[in-house]
């Protein structure tokens, strides 16, 4: 039992990651990490909502009649994500502004619906909970990592909360932080994961 | 009459919404194999987005902002769309097998395409009108399956491209985007006037 758990909790940050392995959730992964204070906003919202809605699924599984459970995950998660733009906008409003319309979009978030229905609909609780935070923070990962790289590439430095953490001495590209900067660094990373998994194998 | 062409253009091209406001993003890359699924996915998208997106405004403005409770509106937005789409579901096997065959698979996807969603959370946060708000969903629809479009097409030539082993699929697909984004943000951007 503990090794499964374990397993439960680790699949999601390595070996079945879900951004780079699953190619879910990548519209916030891709808007949000513009800069890495909303990023790791954003991957601790997804971790709270990721984990308490796949908790209550997993509670509700019997419950829920099969031809209506699509609206009912929603519902389910739609209450979590309330829950936390209300926190955010009560407590951090810099941020809340920041994230804007991405964050309500974590309801179509497809790793949350997609977790909801792969998992949590068909274990119990603890393990639906792990597996919740186990996918969230694989995601928290990925988008700060992206973010990171992003925001040293185009503007070449890091800063969080008004304090520089890093300042690297190259000419920043803009475009880096522009839409097309997240497409083009989405794919180099993908391309260096399957380049490492070549060489590995 | 401008105004509602500047609308029209900002959500066809300028704020496109899967190449420069990330929306649609698990649609775009995994329906765009090939062309005819695309374009299915497109019609569909286009056709729930304008129907959908007058509904969410009307409901926001006349019913959640008189009784205070704008605080609810991802809730009430998702569960709109969702029956939105069983409903067309419902509709299109009823009076067109035909047509619910070639885009029936599409409806349940369409649900928690995220691209839905943002249209109708944009219309309140930008504060567009109601007509506003129906020609931007229909434009940012149109949008969407253009760009649809031109993904199916480059990847269907690309099957049989020689890349580098490492950039085949997924990779290829995310710096094929990028470059169709910067087309879009900086190509139309003459429309900005």
């Amino acid at each position: 039992m503990a090794r499964s758990c374990w397993y439960e909790f680790r699949k999601g940050i390595w070996g079945k990651h879900p951004v780079f392995c699953l190619l879910l959730g990548l519209c916030t992964t891709l808007a949000v990490s513009i800069r890495v204070e909303n990023a790791v906003a954003m991957g601790i919202a997804t971790i709270c909502i990721l984990s308490a809605a796949n908790t209550v699924i997993s509670l509700l599984r019997k419950a829920i009649p099969h031809t209506v459970h699509l609206p009912v995950f929603l519902v389910v998660i739609a209450t979590f994500v309330t829950l936390v733009e209300v926190f955010l906008k009560g407590f951090l409003p810099d941020i809340h502004k920041a994230l804007g319309i991405y964050l309500p979009l974590i309801v179509v978030n497809c790793i949350v619906l997609a977790r909801a229905e792969a998992h949590a609909s068909k274990h119990g609780p603890l393990s639906a909970f792990l597996d919740g935070a186990g996918m969230g923070t694989g995601y928290a990962i990925g988008i700060v990592l992206i973010a990171v790289i992003r925001e040293t590439w185009g503007t070449g430095m890091i800063v969080i909360r008004g304090v520089t953490l890093l300042r690297v001495g190259i000419l920043p590209a803009e475009i880096m932080v522009l839409p097309p900067g997240g497409f083009l660094v989405m794919g180099l990373l993908l391309a260096l994961f399957a380049f490492l998994e070549r060489r590995i194998r | 009459m401008s105004n509602y062409l500047s609308i029209f253009l900002t959500g066809l091209f300028l704020k496109n919404f899967v190449l420069v406001m990330f929306l649609g993003l698990c649609a775009f890359f995994g329906v765009s194999k090939e062309t005819k699924p695309a374009l299915g996915m497109g019609v569909t998208v286009t056709a729930v987005m304008t129907f959908a997106t007058p509904i969410t405004w009307a409901l926001y403005h006349h019913i959640l902002k008189p009784l205070d409770l704008t605080y609810l509106w991802i809730m009430t937005f998702i569960l709109i769309i969702a029956t939105f789409v069983e409903m067309a579901e419902y509709i299109i096997r009823k009076t067109s097998p035909g047509l619910y065959r070639t885009m029936g698979i599409y409806l349940p996807l369409v649900a928690s395409n995220c691209a839905i969603l943002g249209a109708a959370l944009l219309n309140i946060s930008w504060g567009h009108t109601l007509a506003e708000s129906i020609v931007f969903g229909f434009s940012g629809g149109l949008g969407f399956s253009l760009v649809m479009l031109i993904m199916s097409g480059i990847r269907e030539r690309m099957e049989l491209a020689d890349v580098p082993v490492s950039f085949k699929g997924a990779p290829l697909a995310f710096i094929i985007g990028g470059l169709l984004s910067m087309v879009f943000m900086h190509y139309f951007g003459v429309f900005r006037i």
